[in-house]
């Protein structure tokens, strides 16, 4: 016997949440999570990714559309019957029992034996390494325990779908990195499907099979953390996925899917992706930027920054201001300098011009 | 692996509540038995006896025929057994089978009473009935409640609250009996206050009664005497507001000062909360009173004549500022240490002195506390009976002149229910003013976040006043508890003071005999009676009081404002009023429960029920909603949630819940005087017959004994209920300088 996964597909189809009569939290989306992977929901906060976590849960109910698990329809499924685990941000272990009681909670309600369901919770505590903890409180662990007794309480429950909802934010920077790698591991391992909320995009872009990036209560992109890192679809998810510099350009012609752009004198050619021509925007990631380049936009250097490992340049441009990273620590720029600045070939992708951001 | 509740076929509750409909319908007694916990109807005629019959057994016998319809409520349930529930009929199915059920159950409960019918269109328009009812007993209170729970059951089906039985059942069972024993009394007795002496209705008896002289005269201000309406709203805003000062300097020394003996303090403002309310007037009379120790040593010193100033408002006003200044201490206690320190610490490093801090800081934020304090101190005020009655003379109140109206030569229920609604407006008034004042600002000042500040200490000017007072109280309290013990091992107070245990012995005699023991003192009857009420009470009030706070705190439903409304209003209403309009009500079916140990026992758990409400939302709110959402995705429904989760980290406010009602149902005089029967007689009823025939010594020692009784009774309880094991990091050592 072992821990196995029975990992479902997850569907949204048409799901609106209203909360009173009109905050709307989530309007009116499609989403389709696929068996097996770990899924992001990421945004700003308010943006309605925590609502739409407990509505895979069970904990809040959708007004209007339907949630699908597997091949069943949940929408009017509560909490209790779906086959959901979900582990909490603030990690909701109860106080008064111990890491045992706690883990065999939920196989309690399985219908498993006493034997089994001891079996079991030791199996699932064995897997995030805390084996021989069973006896202790909650409250005589430390933070990073109790978010592994939390994980492996839900874990043991072999759900469908596996919830975290921001579980990294209570600890520290470096405990962080470990543990979203033990995550990941434990995800990979065993296949399930996980859906994780955060609101950090280094710790989505780090995990995640597939990211979906919310605003307004509606989703933004969904896609792979490289899409979304390098081609963005609008200058929202260009800025909130890493930094980026948005440059306001022209497109002259479209001719076989590339793009001739000018950005006042300086012209550059890139895919088009699907815009035609007239104004539009440069999304560019500072390192994409090449200082000191042959051909490029003039631009005045504004400040230099050393952290270290690379210099960091704010850059005066006729447009507005440009931040911009090179690896060249030891040959650094001076403030005030002159300097053309010109684009890598690949990197920097064309955006829909004039967005609200 | 989990089991899918919406798509079973068999559904445990569902099954348990048809099987009780049935039993109650076809086996139980239907209407009351003389006592409720004694089986000799088993024996006696059961099951054809008119009395005694189960439902389907008198209609069998051709008798009662109008409770044939209840019967349809039991049978349409079944339709419903092995369908899903997702399927629309079995919903159907149960709301009609509990709204048919309950309803009719009501409606014929109210229409035919004991002579026939109750209302004169139903006689003109069926026709003499020529037989009647009485309350109702086991079968009825269960098929009611099966309909009850049924009638839930089918909303929960249809998706209501996410089709969770136990959220809904819930809620429907406190709606039923919040309206059965809060709202039906009050609306009843409002109506009594129409009545003519030839029962009829009219507004003119109403107005005659209400704008009677002696309500509302303002004879005092030219010398005579004032309405009894005055004198309770005057004497209401005095004892409100000193003891929320007080209770406020208690709590200040207790949290915010150097003082050493902060533990002995607070174990003795404790001490006024276990003691029957007039008990400490009988200590005043026997300090102050004609022959009291104080007076009789001022008249001997100074020659001065004896007066009999106590009786009339100083001795009222004494007496309840000594009674009710606990309970606006430990309202304030709380309050005073919520205060967040690190904001007094905020305060003082933006160059705040001591006494800004307190000013501009401490005390703004301490305002709700001062709010319910003296609506606490002004509710108890305007509802205490005890202390008016021992040490009023002259100086009547609303509370005394509504025990005089229903059990005086008079016996006036108009009157006694007109009192009772002014009694009832002014402490409404007070609620809303309250709410008023507070307005919807938010003063939370806790977070869930570690608070690793110190209270500062109050500022010097204001410490020495403050705990010069508290002393000086401490120190009459003292006294005052002296005197009750003393007073009970003397002769007979003033006139003879050898010591003697006569008292005791009248009131707590026992002696063996072949057959057992005999408790032959005249006091055993009162006090069995009173422990076992309490204690059938304590547990009732907590169950009621959690279950309300945890839909409160944990749920959200349609109409929930109006549900906590509804829970918190029977706090604003006096015992008098409580009293009042149970007799009224609860005299006739089909709720006959008059002059049973049951209605002692109903009031004591709506009396008191706004207390364990307010214990478990306190502590409940604590509780982070969380833990109640992993117990839910972890599979458990919403009663295993509740029961293994909640419960569990709730001991201590179950405890106090516990503690709480069980003294007030041992201490409470207001309600009670009124719902006694020379068979269910309360100790606190039973002392004040006593004093009223001057028997002061055996009231006193039975009152000590009281006392003691209760404080084992905490004591044991705290044992047994036992502290819960968190376990919570002690994230700070709070210090007490």
């Amino acid at each position: 016997m072992s821990i196995n996964s029975k990992a479902a597909p997850v569907s949204f189809r048409n799901v609106t949440k209203v909360y009173g009569k009109d905050v709307v939290a989530v309007d009116d989306i499609n989403l389709e999570i696929e068996a097996g992977k770990l899924v992001t929901l990421l945004g700003p906060s308010g943006c309605g990714k925590t609502t739409t976590l407990r509505m895979i849960a069970g904990l809040e109910m959708a007004t209007h559309g339907s949630i699908h698990i597997g091949d069943r329809d949940v929408t009017l499924l509560p909490a209790t019957d779906r086959d959901v685990s979900m582990v909490f941000q603030s990690y909701a272990l109860f106080p008064h029992m111990s890491v045992m009681e706690n883990v065999s909670y939920g196989l309690g309600f399985s219908g498993y034996d006493k034997e089994e369901t001891r079996a079991r919770a030791q199996q699932g505590l064995d897997l995030v390494g805390l084996k021989g903890y069973g006896d202790r409180l909650p409250s005589e662990l430390s933070g990073g325990q109790q978010q592994r007794v939390a994980v492996a309480r839900a874990l043991v429950l072999e759900p469908q779908v596996l919830l975290f909802d921001e579980p990294l934010s209570n600890l520290d920077a470096k405990l962080r990195r470990q543990v979203r790698e033990e995550i990941r591991d434990i995800q990979q391992n065993l296949g399930l499907t996980v859906v994780y909320v955060t609101h950090d995009q280094e710790e989505a872009l780090a995990v995640s099979d597939e990211i979906v990036v919310m605003r307004n209560a509606g989703i933004a992109q969904i896609g792979s953390p490289r899409e979304l890192y390098d081609a963005p679809a609008d200058r929202f998810v260009a800025d909130f996925i890493g930094e980026a510099n948005i440059i306001p350009c022209e497109i002259l012609e479209v001719s076989e899917g590339t793009a001739s752009i000018r950005i006042g004198d300086f012209a550059h050619s890139l895919p088009a992706r699907g815009l035609g021509p007239g104004p539009a925007a440069l999304a560019v990631r500072p390192t994409r930027l090449k200082l000191g380049a042959r051909t490029g936009m003039p631009m005045t250097l504004a400040k230099a920054t050393y952290v270290g490992s690379r210099m960091e340049y704010t850059l005066d441009a006729g447009f507005g201001e440009v931040f911009a990273v090179s690896e060249d620590v030891d040959t650094p720029l001076e403030a005030g300098a002159q300097i053309t600045v010109g684009l890598d070939s690949i990197g920097p992708v064309l955006l829909p011009a004039d967005q609200a951001p | 692996m989990r089991t899918l509740t919406t798509e079973q076929t068999t559904h445990p509750v569902l099954i348990f509540w048809i099987i009780a409909g049935w039993v109650g319908f076809f086996l139980l007694p239907w209407y009351g038995v003389e006592e409720f916990f004694s089986f000799e109807w088993l024996i006696d005629g059961y099951p054809f006896d008119e009395d005694y019959a189960p439902a389907a057994f008198l209609i069998g016998q051709g008798q009662k025929l109008w409770l044939a319809p209840i019967f349809a409520g039991l049978v349409l349930p079944l339709f419903a057994l092995g369908r899903r529930k997702s399927d629309p009929v079995y919903a159907r199915m149960l709301i009609l089978a509990g709204a048919v059920g309950f309803g009719w159950l009501i409606l014929q409960g109210f229409a035919i009473g004991i002579r026939g019918w109750n209302f004169d269109w139903a006689r003109a328009l069926f026709g003499d009935l020529g037989d009647r009812q009485y309350g109702m007993g086991y079968g009825a209170l269960i098929c009611a409640s099966a309909f009850l729970f049924l009638f839930t059951q089918g909303i929960a089906a249809r998706g209501a609250i996410n089709g969770d039985v136990f959220v809904v059942s819930a809620i429907g069972g406190v709606i039923v009996i919040v309206t059965a024993f809060v709202f039906f009394p009050i609306a009843k007795m409002l109506t009594a206050a129409f009545i003519t002496e030839d029962g009829g209705y009219s507004a003119g008896v109403f107005a005659s009664k209400f704008f009677d002289d002696r309500l509302w005269g303002l004879g005092c201000l030219s010398g005579g005497r004032c309405g009894v309406a005055w004198n309770s709203l005057f004497l209401a805003v005095l004892v409100g507001l000193i003891t929320t000062v007080l209770g406020l300097i208690f709590a200040l020394v207790v949290t915010r000062s150097g003082f050493r003996y902060k533990r002995a303090l607070r174990a003795l403002t404790v001490l006024p909360i276990i003691t029957p309310p007039f008990v400490i007037g009988l200590a005043l009379i026997l300090l102050f009173g004609l022959s009291g120790s104080v007076t009789v040593f001022i008249s001997d010193v100074f020659g001065v004549q004896p007066t009999r100033w106590l009786y009339g408002l100083p001795g009222v006003l004494i007496a309840q500022t000594l009674a009710f200044t606990p309970i606006a201490f430990l309202v304030l206690i709380g309050v005073v240490e919520g205060v967040s320190p690190s904001m007094e610490e905020a305060a003082q490093t933006l160059r705040a002195s001591k006494w800004q801090v307190f000013k501009t800081v401490s005390l703004p934020l301490m305002r709700p506390g001062l709010a319910n304090a003296f609506l606490l101190g002004f509710i108890e005020s305007m509802a205490d009976f005890g202390n008016p009655l021992v040490l009023g003379g002259n100086f009547d109140v609303l509370s005394t002149e509504i025990f005089f109206a229903i059990v005086g030569a008079q016996y006036d229920q108009g009157k006694a229910a007109v009192l009772a609604m002014v009694l009832l407006c002014f402490t409404l008034g007070a609620f809303y003013a309250q709410r008023f004042w507070l307005g919807k600002k938010s003063y939370t000042t806790v977070s869930g976040k570690g608070d690793s500040g110190v209270h500062p200490h109050m500022p010097r000017a204001l410490s020495l006043p403050v705990l010069a007072l508290a002393l000086i109280w401490a120190g009459f309290t003292m006294v005052v508890y002296a005197m009750i013990f003393y007073g009970s091992v003397v002769e007979l107070w003033g006139v003879n003071n050898t010591l003697t245990f006569k008292h005791y012995v009248t009131a707590f005699s026992f002696r063996f005999e072949d057959s057992g023991i005999r408790w032959s003192g005249a006091a055993w009857d009162s006090f069995w009676t009173t422990l076992k009420i309490a204690a059938i009470a304590a547990p009732l009030t907590a169950i009621v009081g959690l279950i309300t706070a945890y839909l409160l705190t944990r749920q959200t439903f349609a109409g929930k404002n109006a549900f906590e409304f509804g829970t918190m209003l029977s706090f604003a209403i006096p015992g008098t009023v409580i009293g009042v309009s149970y007799v009224l009500a609860f005299n006739v079916p089909p709720v006959e429960i008059t002059g049973t140990g049951i209605i002692l026992v109903v009031s004591f758990i709506f009396r008191n029920m706004p207390v364990g409400v307010r214990a478990g939302i306190a502590s409940m709110s604590q509780l982070d909603k969380s833990l109640d959402e992993s117990s839910l995705t972890l599979g458990a429904n919403s009663w295993q949630t509740f029961r293994r989760i909640i419960l569990p980290l709730l001991r201590p406010a179950i405890l106090a819940a516990l503690v709480y009602s069980f003294v007030r149902a041992m201490t409470a005089i207001s309600a009670v005087i009124f719902l006694v029967s020379a068979e269910y007689d309360m100790a606190t009823s039973y002392i004040i017959g006593r004093v009223e025939n001057n028997d002061y010594g055996l009231a006193i020692a039975y009152s000590t004994t009281l006392i003691f009784v209760m404080l084992s009774v905490v004591a044991l309880m705290q044992f047994v209920v036992g502290r819960t094991e968190i376990g919570r990091r002690m994230t700070q050592s709070r210090s007490s300088v």
